[in-house]
């Protein structure tokens, strides 16, 4: 008590400690304890049901569909016997080329304009920023529609590989503009200033520095982009149609693989053939997957010894 | 030096054009989605479009009332199953797993987030529908179904927003709770969760977008009736399924209407996308 302050009141911050029996801080910081090791096993087993359901999901389609693959699945001209899934592959990868051709130019354009060519502040970055995150969040079926009033009938482009791509290209243009807008931004600006430096205009500055430096981080996502192509079917359904055959020009109508495989699911005919169909759809999309995964590694390598 | 300059200037007016395609695509569908849904409110009224339970195209009937109710009840169910099991994969990823856990789960969710919805639909058509079937009953195409479906799918949009949101959170705030005696647990679930709330939130919400408006996943196994479910293994119709279902075969008036629906739909979606942008400029992820 000697050794008080002078001026504190006397015994304030004692009294409650001396009201507590001996042992019951050990008590509380047991049931702390306890109740931490109830909340990490609650944490782990959110995890693992998460995990059980990818793990459950893609081995029982494994399982089931893996005995059906046939050779006569992967012949080229469809009928209702083999019920081949080669045309809708074909036309999957037809569809993937049109739609980049048109989204990654448009894609890496749009987003060199907003991290070279625009200051902050500019009113229609903010507005272009905010119709990309719109487009981001728009269902597929709201595309599909969209894509069945403008391009297949306003424009008289009919159901066709060309409206499917369009559709496609605007759905997946947003994520190749922010992804190639964030490699753009990783750049180092010394990068900018050395090109500029030597004389280099800000054209050449651009594709001849800064692209092929953004590479990786635009392929990821571009890959990401195949992705989405590959899983899409509500957009497609009403634009590019499910004739299960090869197209003779950009006006026919074709099914992509997710097409061919929620047709083939509906109908119902066909269980066995939907199983080894679902199977080549899941490994091209675990493909898809590792590779965009393996170029995203390389940024974080690049970067760190920048 | 003439042509260079020419060339310089071509470039910027092409790269703004090409920034400029998301707001000639967003104008474009609004546009046409309005222009041919909007006849179909002053044809049918809104009141009776939007609060009317009958739909039948033949009879010129058309209201959207009970799949404006499934819609919201496959989103709500979806809910319950993604955003508990969401946060705390979440949770797990971002505060308590090993180095090696993270990178074996992380590849994991972003499978979920690449498997395509007919390949979920599917899989909830062979497996989870019989199952249902067995275990309650009924057909098994079922809101249940469509809930289980639909919260597997909404796993990795929940896990990776919130995710962020939990490593955004400054270190400082998990070590003063640890200096203050807090266990790991205690610091993790009073302090670091509640300051990462309004990205959890967003999460959600994004959750809630992606819900109601997949499409073929859930027309795969949701039954599709028009009607005013009475529990959870009845079927229904979502908004979604009844443009997917019908478009391919509608005309004139029926057409329209379920254009109309894609109008209602896209309404929700805007709704939900400007909170999503409003919270998460707030959670600064």
């Amino acid at each position: 008590m000697n050794n008080e302050q002078p001026g504190s009141t006397p015994s304030a911050g004692t009294l409650p400690i001396a009201a507590i029996s001996p042992g019951a801080v050990e008590r509380t910081a047991r049931r702390n304890l306890r109740k931490g090791f109830l909340l990490r096993q609650l944490v782990r087993f959110g995890a693992g049901v998460t995990a059980a359901a990818l793990l459950l999901i893609v081995t029982y389609i494994l399982i089931m569909g893996i005995p059906h693959i046939s050779l006569d699945l992967f012949a080229l001209p469809y009928n209702s016997i083999n019920v081949s899934l080669m045309p809708a592959l074909i036309n999957t990868l037809l569809m993937t080329v049109f739609s980049l051709a048109l989204a990654i130019p448009l894609g890496i354009g749009a987003a060199i304009y907003l991290v070279e060519y625009t200051g902050r502040g500019n009113k229609l970055v903010g507005i272009i920023r905010v119709t990309a995150e719109t487009l981001t969040g728009i269902p597929s079926i709201v595309y599909g529609l969209f894509g069945l009033l403008f391009f297949v009938t306003a424009l008289k482009w009919r159901i066709s590989l060309i409206a499917g791509a369009f559709t496609l290209a605007i759905m997946i243009l947003p994520i190749i503009m922010r992804t190639s807008e964030e490699a753009l931004k990783a750049v180092p600006d010394s990068y900018r200033e050395g090109s500029f430096s030597l004389g280099a205009g800000r054209l050449r500055t651009v594709f001849r520095v800064l692209l092929p430096a953004a590479i990786p981080g635009i392929l990821a996502g571009v890959i990401l982009g195949i992705g989405r192509i590959f899983g899409e079917s509500a957009a497609l359904i009403y634009t590019a149609g499910s004739v299960a055959e090869l197209p003779n020009s950009v006006f026919d109508s074709t099914r992509t693989l997710s097409v061919h495989m929620y047709l083939l699911a509906s109908e119902g005919l066909h269980v066995d053939k939907t199983y080894a169909t679902a199977v080549v759809l899941l490994i091209i999309v675990v493909l898809i997957n590792t590779l965009s995964a393996m170029v995203a590694r390389r940024i974080t390598k690049g970067s760190a010894d920048a | 030096m003439r042509v260079g300059v020419f060339r310089e200037r071509l470039a910027h007016i092409l790269f703004a054009l090409a920034a400029c395609v998301s707001i000639i695509a967003v104008a474009l569908i609004c546009f046409f989605l309005l222009i041919n849904g909007i006849p179909a409110f002053a044809k049918i009224g809104v009141v009776e479009f939007l609060a009317g339970t009958r739909w039948l195209p033949s009879n010129g009937e058309f209201g959207i009332l009970y799949m404006i109710i499934g819609s919201l009840y496959v989103t709500a169910g979806s809910l319950v199953i993604g955003v508990p099991f969401g946060m705390l994969s979440a949770l797990f990823l971002s505060r308590f797993a090993s180095k090696r856990m993270v990178k074996l789960l992380t590849p994991g969710v972003e499978l979920l987030a690449g498997i395509p919805s007919v390949v979920y639909g599917f899989f909830g058509l062979v497996v989870l529908v019989p199952f249902i079937r067995r275990l309650f009953g009924g057909f098994g195409l079922s809101i249940l179904a469509a809930a289980l479906v639909l919260g597997i799918m909404i796993l990795p949009t929940i896990i990776t927003v919130s995710k962020a949101a939990l490593d955004a959170v400054p270190r400082s705030y998990y070590e003063g709770a640890l200096a203050l005696g807090a266990t790991h647990e205690r610091s993790v679930f009073r302090v670091v969760f509640p300051a990462a709330s309004s990205g959890i939130t967003a999460s959600v919400i994004l959750g809630i977008g992606r819900a109601i408006g997949e499409t073929m996943a859930v027309v795969m196994v949701v039954g599709n009736q028009v009607r005013l479910p009475t529990s959870i293994i009845d079927g229904v119709r979502t908004l979604t399924g009844n443009i997917v279902l019908e478009m391919g075969y509608a005309a004139d008036l029926h057409r329209e209407a379920l254009i109309a629906t894609a109008v209602v739909l896209f309404v929700f979606i805007l709704i939900i996308n400007l909170l999503f942008s409003l919270l998460k400029k707030r959670a600064g992820i």
